[in-house]
């Protein structure tokens, strides 16, 4: 950490003055633009008190949303989390032709909206998509149901994973692997008692990650749920009809949910990089 | 393949750790499944509708300012998102304040709250009685359901991109390279501005790039906020979503290629620039 040992001089940094208006704009600048969103989430929630806050809570419709964001997350997470693995393995403990190509490639769905995300999906599975008639015909439902929301949900999050585990990979090298072999462990005792313990941290921040993004994506998932209400609605989507039809209580009550969420998961997030910053990739490292 | 061994061309170098055609296999199987596939037929349906059809639906009026208002809004958060996030790196790399923990987590709200909370929080905040809007109202400054709004939606979306590329980097300046500058006689604006900040480009531009290619395609966050007035604060990313809901799936697809190209296009001229300066300036990143 540069900052314990910054020298007080003023050659090297900026006059007490300087410093006092540059951190004072920055606080202000982030009050405006991050904190007080997130108060106006919970102040907009309990405008009419408790009970209005509870009682738009404990809705039927709101209950099957939670209920379709863990299952989504739950289906698409673990699925990223084997791939991730899978992929830096292959990109970090190897090297073979096209590695930098496929890393790009393992990243692409990060430069496309997520809106294009779910039409990619529409168009290959929906009634009018390649595979639609087909699908139809053999009572397969895939677009407006939830396979169709997993489908989205993991293109989205594709990369995360991986784009935690190969450069801490990377940077760790194959020592430690190359020794666990020559004294005779098999292939799968290197990876559960090498490899894994190595990268457990920088998995679960990747994990941790993927999680916040496939709990709250919202455009992908919105072109292909079809907003089948107490069906297909994950908790974002519920946000958004809610808040269209003016009840707005209701519409704050569920994003609480998901700002606790993603309060959790900064809490989460930070405590990693503090008490684990030598096993998280060195761009993590505060 | 793996193991041609005879000549100059290797597909890959010898090594002792097991598994590499299972996991690369795996990779290869599951990203064709997941990415490539849909995003080629999303290409393939679009080649389907003949040269003509294409670009017909692509040059419509409306679909040419929705991809102007995109890119347009996109490319102005993340200019201010790379002063603002510059400047917000400098304060967490340099200087000590209470609460600073606390600060440089909340960096990383927006990757964290899902983009319709952010949304309709923001509308709530700038709308002409919100807390910020009721301030700007007597001004005669109009956020909420404007362009103006559509940059702020995608200034909040795009903000943790510039500092968590530039912290990294700032945190690896060597100091002997601004005691060398000081010594010369550069006063501490000098310093800053013609020593450390060029430096920085490379990381700055990678912060810039990330922030506008996510602007680009930002939905979530933007729909509530923007008003979605044709012509005026319609983004490109809703208008597919409102020719899905009419089952004009040409038109949607015809405005997903032209996105997706211009993104890549731009991707591609970035990263050029991005070589080249990482060359001349050098702090990598």
């Amino acid at each position: 950490m540069a900052h314990d040992h910054a020298p007080e001089n003023t050659v090297t940094t900026e006059t007490p003055f300087a410093r006092a208006v540059l951190i004072g704009f920055s606080l202000l600048f982030l009050l405006l633009v991050l904190a007080m969103p997130l108060l106006a989430v919970f102040t907009e929630a309990l405008r009419k008190g408790l009970p209005a806050f509870l009682e738009s809570l404990s809705d039927p419709e709101t209950f099957s949303a939670i209920w379709l964001t863990l299952v989504v997350a739950g289906i698409s997470v673990p699925l990223n989390l084997v791939f991730g693995v899978a992929a830096a393995w292959a990109i970090a403990k190897f090297e073979f032709k096209g590695k930098a190509i496929l890393s790009t490639l393992i990243d692409l769905p990060f430069s496309v909206s997520p809106v294009i995300s779910g039409l990619v999906f529409v168009l290959l599975f929906g009634a009018q998509g390649l595979f639609g008639p087909w699908l139809q015909s053999n009572g397969i439902q895939i677009i407006f149901a939830v396979p169709g929301l997993v489908l989205a949900t993991v293109f989205v999050t594709f990369p995360f994973v991986a784009r935690e585990l190969i450069p801490l990979m990377q940077e760790q090298g194959s020592a430690d692997e190359e020794a666990a072999l020559s004294l005779g462990a098999s292939g799968w005792q290197t990876f559960w008692y090498v490899t894994l313990p190595n990268i457990k941290w920088g998995l679960l921040y990747g994990v941790l990650l993927c999680n916040a993004r496939a709990m709250g994506e919202f455009g992908a998932v919105s072109v292909v749920s079809g907003h089948i209400r107490g069906q297909t609605n994950t908790m974002p989507l519920q946000v958004e009809i809610l808040y269209n039809e003016y009840n707005f209580v209701a519409a704050f009550a569920v994003a609480t949910l998901l700002a606790l969420l993603a309060l959790v998961t900064l809490v989460l997030k930070s405590l990693l990089e503090y008490h684990y910053s030598a096993e998280l990739s060195a761009s993590r490292r505060h | 393949m793996a193991r041609s061994t005879s000549g100059g061309w290797q597909f890959r170098q010898p090594s002792v750790l097991p598994g590499f055609r299972w996991a690369l296999g795996y990779t290869l199987v599951w990203l064709t499944l997941i990415v490539l596939i849909p995003l080629a037929g999303l290409f393939f349906r679009s080649a389907s509708l003949g040269w003509h059809d294409f670009w017909a639906l692509a040059l419509e009026r409306r679909t040419l300012n929705a991809l102007w208002i995109s890119f347009g809004c996109a490319f102005i958060a993340a200019l201010l998102n790379v002063i603002f996030g510059t400047l917000l790196a400098w304060v967490l790399v340099r200087y000590r304040f209470p609460g600073k923990r606390i600060v440089d987590s909340m960096v990383d709200l927006p990757f964290a709250l899902p983009t319709a909370v952010a949304g309709i929080a923001l509308t709530t905040l700038y709308a002409p009685k919100g807390w910020i809007g009721a301030l700007l109202a007597p001004l005669g400054i109009k956020v909420a359901f404007t362009p103006i709004g559509i940059v702020i939606a995608l200034v909040f979306v795009g903000l943790p991109f510039v500092v968590r590329t530039v912290q990294p980097v700032m945190e690896e300046i060597d100091r002997e390279v601004e005691e060398a500058a000081a010594t010369l006689g550069a006063s501490r604006f000098q310093t800053v501005f013609r020593v450390l900040l060029p430096g920085l480009a490379p990381a700055v531009l990678t912060g810039f790039s990330l922030a506008f290619a996510r602007g680009v395609g930002e939905y979530g966050s933007v729909i509530f906020i923007a008003g979605n007035l044709p012509f005026k604060s319609e983004i490109a990313p809703l208008l597919i979503v409102i020719k899905l809901e009419e089952f004009n799936y040409p038109a949607a697809t015809a405005i997903a290629v032209v996105m997706l190209l211009i993104s890549f296009a731009m991707l591609f001229v970035i990263n050029l620039i991005q070589a080249w300066s990482r060359r001349r300036y050098g702090y990598g990143a």
